[in-house]
């Protein structure tokens, strides 16, 4: 019987990278149900398959007592190639394709201000709550400043200027929590921020920026507003990727290097 | 071809990296200056001057879309392979990042839709569920 459990075993180990996509397929899979069945789409089957994610990598983490989360168990080790820089970087990359300049020049200075302020706005933030806890080096702060934005352009960033994996799963844990409040707090507040209108609706994805925390926090206050939103929300990590690892870290490490 | 869809998002991405790396030794640092978000740059402006052109027929499209689309489940992946144990420490400096940063744009919704009443009288489509 152990055989046959150390041939699968075997078999998981030398096809590593396959064994990940089968393992995230599965992952995503059940967190979409979840999403469905239990939330009734409030929350964003994506968010829940980053958080189960993260969730596992603490699993690993206290198994293995190593600084890989889920990576370090053997068998899922096809999980840090999968979720590697390398493959990141190439499908965030591949996002941006399609994206028409025209369309957001179309959108007006609103849409524009919008990306510009909420891009930097959510780096101060994070810089700021991050300082405060105690995390005063240019790259960290500038790192989380970088989750706060979206929980892309937080690896991204910390990828590119060297910051540790644990600034770096904080910077994730920052934009996720963004993420799932965007989602599930749109409905209530769209009333009192004067989310009804394309207009608005085009601010608010600049503001925001996470696509999937935008589209479901519109689809849940009126789906007839989520493409407006969507649209600048999908410049928003691409501002974020471009002006993270460049202006804002020079300027923190300018103001605290 | 579906390859020439990968390979014009490959030499996007390597000649986005490229120039990171080339600014972040212009400017003395030991760090990719915005590398990925050039890349990004680049894919669009190559895409759009090739669609343009005709040169970029539906299936070698179909070369960059299944990667943009895998995009979420390689981040679930990324997750997987944090160092969580370590981020669970700082735990609540993530939630207050995240949340501060959410009330903030909330709060500057009104502001900025003043500034952006010029009318939208059209807007692109949605281009998947689960773009950044």
């Amino acid at each position: 019987m152990t055989g046959v459990l150390d041939s699968l075993a075997e078999v998981l180990v030398s096809n590593g990278l396959i064994a990940a996509f089968l393992f995230v397929g599965v992952v995503v899979w059940i967190s979409y149900l979840v999403s469905a069945k239990l939330t009734g789409g409030r929350l964003h089957g994506s968010a829940i398959a980053i958080l189960t994610g993260l969730v596992l990598a603490y699993v690993g983490g206290v198994v293995t007592g190593g600084d890989q989360g889920l990576a370090d168990v053997e068998i899922m080790a096809g999980v840090g190639l999968l979720g590697g820089a390398m493959i990141r970087d190439f499908a965030i990359v591949a996002t941006a394709f399609g994206v028409q300049f025209d369309e957001i020049m179309k959108a007006g200075a609103g849409a524009i201000v919008s990306l510009i302020v909420g891009v930097l706005g959510s780096f101060v933030v994070g810089a700021t709550v991050a300082y405060a806890f105690g995390y005063t080096d240019p790259v960290s702060m500038t790192t989380i400043g970088a989750g706060a934005a979206t929980y892309i352009v937080g690896p991204v960033t910390g990828t590119a200027i060297g910051a540790t994996s644990d600034v770096m799963a904080l910077s994730i844990a920052a934009g996720l929590v963004k993420s799932m409040l965007v989602m599930t707090g749109t409905p209530f507040v769209a009333r009192h921020i004067g989310l009804d209108n394309p207009s608005s609706a085009l601010v608010y994805g600049g503001l925001m920026g996470t696509t999937s925390g935008v589209a479901g926090g519109l689809a849940a206050t009126d789906p007839k507003l989520v493409p407006y939103g969507a649209m600048t929300a999908t410049f928003y990590t691409g501002l974020g990727c471009l002006l993270g690892p460049s202006v804002v870290f020079f300027v923190i490490r300018g103001l605290f290097g | 071809m579906v390859i020439y869809g990968v390979a014009l998002l490959a030499a996007c991405m390597l000649g986005g990296i490229y120039v990171g790396e080339l600014l972040g030794k212009l400017i003395g640092v030991e760090a990719n200056v915005g590398g990925v978000g050039i890349a990004m740059l680049l894919l669009i402006l190559l895409s759009d001057y090739l669609r343009r052109n005709g040169r970029l027929n539906p299936v070698s499209r179909q070369g960059v879309v299944f990667w943009s689309s895998i995009y979420i489940p390689v981040v679930v992946a990324m997750a997987a392979k944090q160092n969580v144990i370590a981020a669970v420490k700082g735990g609540p400096a993530a939630l207050l990042s995240g949340a501060l940063a959410v009330l903030v744009s909330f709060a500057l919704v009104p502001v900025i839709s003043r500034i952006g009443k010029t009318g939208v009288t059209q807007a692109g489509g949605v281009r998947g569920e689960d773009e950044p």
